[in-house]
């Protein structure tokens, strides 16, 4: 049996027993703290929300908080199922200000979440907000800053953006941040696929309130 | 081992003598990446003196049992955790700080300072003297981190703690607040400490 002793997994049990009980007593803390950093995000979203549909000018205009109904799209796309969580803002007289999408994809380093704002329709993007990264620091966190995420702002979503790097002056354009392509491309393109995949899903709660009006009349 | 430093010696080391950013010059990545505010500095010197503590007591319970090939992969195993239990915290009860310190708190992981006090001192020693060198290197790495935190916040904004300490008419010395402010002030503070650790050894050699 000596060979046993000599064996790796002889050898390694007390990383594995270390890997269990460690793995168990992170899911338990995930379990009880996920919720409320959910609440945290959440809070934070629907700070953000006003600003990200009417720009932080027109945000600071309004006296009075938009009402924000949360919803949850449900896509189908080749097999796969895929939820997204939409936040239409309405104004107080009832008209839709805009729409927040949220969305995570993957980054280079860990995933990325992030907020996109978008007008009535979703025909333009209006604002941009990353909630989660843990991108490089001082070279792929760099799409958190103002400065960058400025780029989406006022670009159509008929058109899927493209990175490039030193900026063409051609409008669906984002300029990618240097040193960190990769975490430029992974918002973009979370951008582009949330666009695409709910844009359909923007002018539904408009059409139903139409119906809903035509029966009552 | 009859000549290992006690509790209390390890406790004495960390804080000076073997101060872990200033003598040893271990944990650099987050001494010069938050140090921009004394607020995000106490934060990480607290986070790593949990994962500090907690890592150095649960090597020194298991030091017996290491392997010694083994003994990396079971270090990093128990700081990750720690770790992630530090960050999941931050992120649920102080989230706007946790957003501010971004990935510097999973950095941890990597932060040598730990892994040295686990080789050094936790895998040899007793959990009393593990847990006693924990503090003294945690309260040691605190001490640099506010001490350089303290100079680029109060000349690169006139504040501390985000009150203001220097008058209106202070021109904010916007370079402190960015990375070369780290690297400046660290280097100057640094020499100054080596420079006080000189004439206090040429003084007692004259005695």
């Amino acid at each position: 049996m000596s060979s046993f002793k000599e064996s790796n997994l002889a050898q390694a049990w007390l990383v594995l027993v270390f890997a269990t009980v460690f793995g168990t007593a992170l899911a338990g803390i995930q379990a009880k703290l996920g919720p409320v950093i959910e609440a945290n995000k959440i809070k934070e979203t629907m700070e953000k929300i006003p600003s990200l549909v009417l720009g932080e000018d027109g945000a600071s205009k309004i006296d009075y908080p938009l009402s924000i109904n949360a919803r949850k799209v449900e896509i189908k796309k080749n097999g796969i199922t895929k939820f997204y969580t939409v936040y239409d803002a309405f104004f107080k007289d009832g008209a839709l200000a805009g729409h927040v999408a949220k969305a995570a994809g993957q980054g280079y380093a860990d995933k990325i979440e992030l907020l996109v704002g978008l007008d009535p329709g979703g025909n333009t993007i209006t604002g941009l907000f990353i909630l989660d990264q843990k991108e490089t620091p001082g070279l792929g966190n760099k799409i958190i800053e103002k400065l960058w995420r400025d780029q989406f702002l006022a670009q159509t979503s008929a058109q899927n953006l493209v990175v490039v790097k030193g900026k063409t002056g051609k409008a669906h354009e984002i300029d990618a941040i240097s040193g960190a392509t990769i975490s430029s491309r992974s918002v973009t393109g979370i951008v582009n696929h949330t666009i695409a995949d709910i844009k359909s899903q923007l002018v539904l709660p408009l059409k139903k309130e139409m119906r809903k009006i035509e029966e009552t009349q | 081992m009859a000549d290992m430093p006690t509790a209390f010696e390890r406790f004495v080391q960390g804080i000076l003598p073997e101060n872990p950013v200033y003598r040893q010059l271990l944990g650099l990545c987050p001494t010069l990446a938050v140090t921009n505010g004394m607020k995000p500095a106490i934060t990480m010197a607290c986070s790593v003196g949990f994962v500090l503590l907690c890592a150095n007591v649960v090597i020194s319970l298991i030091r017996n049992l290491l392997k010694p090939h083994l003994r990396i992969v079971v270090f990093t195993l128990t700081i990750a955790t720690f770790v992630t239990i530090a960050d999941r915290f931050l992120a649920a009860y102080l989230f706007q700080m946790s957003k501010t310190l971004g990935p510097y708190i999973p950095l941890i992981i990597v932060n040598c300072l730990i892994i040295c006090r686990c080789e050094v001192c936790a895998s040899k020693q007793s959990v009393f003297t593990a847990a006693s060198d924990a503090l003294g290197q945690a309260l040691g790495f605190g001490l640099a981190l506010s001490s350089i935190a303290a100079v680029r916040e109060i000349l690169g904004t006139g504040m501390f703690f985000g009150i203001r300490v220097l008058p209106e008419a202070w021109p904010d010395w916007v370079i402190m607040v960015l990375p070369p402010g780290a690297f400046l002030t660290l280097g100057l503070l640094l020499g100054f400490v080596n420079w006080l650790g000189m004439v206090k050894s040429r003084r007692s050699a004259n005695d």
